[in-house]
């Protein structure tokens, strides 16, 4: 098996190395505008929930404002603390950013039409997120900063946890795929896209989704996971010390792999560029479809920013390990003994659908329930000293 | 002294040793609501001390006040907590009228009433709001809060003539009367308040995270509350129907029938539930003034042109929006007062941070303080 499926020949009839290079380049400068966008669009739908405008003064609807913060803080002045690290310090923000241009390189955002297609991508994925955590725990570390050390150590303890249903999640589709693909080549991301033309997989794992949803959520330290960088505690968290560019590197960051992660997640749930229908509709379609259903997971991400107030951290663990982690580890075995006896495809949508709604309910019935009292003793371990 | 406190060491079991974290937290922090500054010690992620300190804002109020005359000083005190300007102007025309003995016209009560009872929605909007944002939503709560906030000064523009400080009120007395349009846009605005009032209510009481984060968090006892000093919401959440509307009566209220939310176990749901329920109480009084109220003065004639006190001394106390607002005065003639003293609740309910915050997490510590509703106008005087 090579190690990657070519995406048809290079472009202008280049060498390969000067392929990936020119559409390395193409992906970060079309990454750039729509986390651009991005921002503006997350202020413009935070806004419309809060009942206010938003930006409207630079150009039409404010449409120009990202691009006249970006020049902003491109010049505004590096500042390092005396007491941080510097090397360490300075690093930071570029070892967050890798990882998730890594990620971006591999996903296909049409049939066949990305920078590289991996064999293996959807390993891939998982394997270069992780790596997202070595940046922040530097920054975290190196500033020299207590806010922005207990942000770094949150995210460090957040990162583990969701690490796992999120994975474990994706297992679940991927072991649908592997029964669906022929060959061995179900974890190529392009061929899961594609074995979706009847149905998403949502249809067939919808816990999975939501269980994949949460955790994505938790990753990319939105509400209410938003722990490390919580504002009205630790002022922002691990990037507390950063100005001008090192601070939109992490605002970048944040925002491609935002981006990064609905559409990984629109390719491997809502069926990427693949009509319910199935009909093949040429590659602009195609495109445009990718990053349409990316674009409505991302304002879900917005809307759930605006409304939710933030977790604290055991309740954070909580939800995680006795919550998800089950839900997603009857899920894989449910699927385990669908597909090998294989049992009618059905059934993997009514098994998953039942835990999904069991999930849902679980969390309405809590939030109906009247405000119950005394979870004293949970509290209260530590004696008030005494002066 | 250190500003910092000491480090404190532990060695364990093993031989292996840790040292405290200490975190400053303000002047300026978000969080902060203004320049309070407190250090905590933590351990991990759990409190294990919290010193506070204050006085980023003082600017000497009860100093001011003896140095001018009664009437200019008016202007210090809706400076105390600005939130509620209104209140705090009522607090200190109480004590001046009870020292030099003047008499309040009728309809002059009933506007300082239904004037200091918006100012407590007011001021309790800015709570909902503000710890909405403390528990972690993204301004929402804030910006609904302030939607309300706005409407309310803007009507405190129409009668009075400014927003936060209106210095409306006089010994004897109120500014000026109402305007002619003041009875429909008071019903109008208590219409908008109480919608207001239920969407934050289902924004905030119906969110799962949010119940979950404040129910049984930093339960308090009554006789803790009372032993510390804690007065207003947060006492009135340990049970104790403690209003000095109701337990002091004075100006009107013994003609108006209102209700005192209490809580249960004093946690954070409790304070916050029971200032909830207050801004409807808080309504009922104001449209009951309004059907109460008659034409008349509302400036009493026989005051004379340079108020002068011989000697006297009093302590008035009030009913403010953060507990009770105290204000002790002490006349030795001249048209200036000797001594001022101002008991301000959001300093006395800070007495009992410490003993609150100690043993939670840091997340929890913030909304501990958040739901304390200071106002360092009132704590740094």
């Amino acid at each position: 098996m090579s190690p990657y499926v070519a995406f048809g020949d290079p472009i202008f009839g280049i060498w390969n190395w000067l392929d990936v290079v020119v559409r390395t380049v193409l992906l970060v400068t079309v990454m750039t505008v729509v986390v651009m966008y991005l921002i503006y669009g997350e202020r413009k739908v935070v806004a419309r929930m809060q009942q206010r405008l938003g930006p409207m003064r630079t150009g039409p609807y404010g449409l120009w404002q990202s691009f006249a913060d970006a020049i902003k803080l491109v010049g505004k002045e590096d500042i390092r603390p005396t007491g941080a690290d510097r090397w360490v310090f300075e690093s930071a923000p570029f070892a967050t950013f890798i990882p998730v241009l890594m990620v971006l390189v591999t996903l296909p955002f049409a049939e066949n039409w990305g920078v590289r297609n991996l064999a293996l991508g959807m390993f891939f994925v998982f394997a270069v997120l992780g790596l997202n955590i070595v940046g922040i725990m530097m920054a975290g570390l190196g500033s020299g900063n207590k806010y922005a050390l207990l942000g770094g150590v949150r995210a460090a303890a957040q990162m583990i946890s969701y690490e796992i249903p999120l994975v474990l999640s994706l297992l679940a589709v991927a072991m649908v795929a592997g029964a669906h693909a022929t060959g061995d080549n179900a974890l190529n991301l392009n061929v899961i896209s594609t074995l979706q033309e009847d149905r998403p997989f949502i249809v067939l794992q919808p816990l999975a989704f939501l269980i994949f949803f949460t955790a994505m959520l938790s990753e990319l330290h939105r509400a209410p996971f938003d722990i490390p960088v919580a504002e009205s505690e630790i002022v922002g968290g691990y990037f507390v010390e950063y100005s001008g560019i090192r601070w939109s590197m992490f605002q970048l960051t944040e925002y491609a792999a935002m981006w990064a992660f609905s559409i990984f997640g629109s390719i491997v749930f809502l069926g990427g560029w693949e009509w319910p229908g199935g009909q093949d509709i040429g590659w602009g379609w195609q495109l445009a479809l990718t990053l349409g259903k990316s674009f409505f997971l991302i304002l879900v991400i917005f809307w759930v920013r605006t409304t939710v107030p933030r977790l604290r951290i055991d309740q954070l663990m909580n939800f995680c390990w006795k919550v998800l982690l089950p839900m997603s580890i009857v899920q894989i075995i449910a699927n385990g003994f669908i597909l090998v006896y294989e049992w009618p495809e059905e059934l993997l949508t009514v098994t998953s659908g039942i835990g999904a709604v069991v999930l849902i309910a679980i969390i309405i019935t809590r939030a109906l329930r009247r405000p119950k009292q005394s979870l004293v003793g949970a509290y209260r371990q530590v004696q008030v000293p005494v002066r | 002294m250190s500003i910092w406190p000491e480090e404190r060491t532990y060695t364990h079991a093993d031989g292996f040793e840790t040292v405290d974290m200490t975190i400053n937290i303000g002047p300026q922090h978000p969080a902060t609501h203004g320049v309070f500054r407190m250090v905590l010690t933590v351990d991990g992620e759990m409190v294990v001390d919290c010193e506070p300190y204050i006085g980023y804002l003082h600017r000497g109020l009860e100093k001011l006040t003896e140095n001018n005359d009664y009437r200019q000083a008016m202007g210090f005190w809706d400076r105390t907590d600005y939130l509620a300007g209104m209140a705090c102007e009522g607090a200190y025309c109480m004590a001046v009228e009870k020292l030099a003995g003047i008499e309040v016209p009728e309809r002059a009560e009933y506007i300082r009433v239904m004037l200091m009872e918006l100012s407590r929605i007011n001021s309790h909007f800015m709570f909902l709001g503000a710890f909405g944002a403390d528990v972690g939503s993204f301004g929402t709560s804030f910006v609904y809060a302030w939607r309300e906030r706005e409407r309310i000064y803007d009507l405190f523009e129409e009668v009075t003539g400014d927003r936060m400080f209106p210095t409306y009120f006089r010994p004897g007395g109120v500014a000026m009367d109402l305007p002619e349009n003041f009875e429909p846009r008071v019903r109008w605005l208590l219409g908008s308040i109480r919608q207001g009032i239920e969407d934050l209510d289902r924004l905030l009481t119906g969110n799962e995270i949010f119940v979950e984060r404040c129910t049984g968090l930093s339960p308090l006892a009554t006789d803790r509350a009372i032993n510390m000093g804690v007065t207003g919401p947060v006492l009135r959440a340990t049970g104790l129907p403690w209003d000095l509307r109701k337990a002091e009566p004075y100006s009107i209220y013994p003609r108006i029938a209102f209700d005192i939310p209490t809580g249960r176990q004093g946690d954070i749901f409790d304070r916050y539930f029971v200032r909830l329920a207050e801004m409807y109480q808080s309504a009922r009084i104001v449209e009951q003034c309004l059907e109460q109220i008659e034409p008349g003065l509302v400036l009493n004639p026989k005051l004379p042109k340079n108020l002068r006190i011989d000697n006297g001394e009093c302590y008035v106390r009030n009913e403010g929006t953060k507990g009770e607002y105290g204000v002790y005065a002490l006349a030795r003639g001249g048209n200036k007062p000797y001594r001022m003293k101002l008991r301000s609740p959001s300093f006395c309910n800070l007495a009992g941070l410490r003993e609150m915050v100690v043993g939670n997490y840091v997340a929890d510590a913030i909304i501990i303080l958040g739901s304390l509703d200071i106002v360092l106008g009132e704590v740094d005087k």
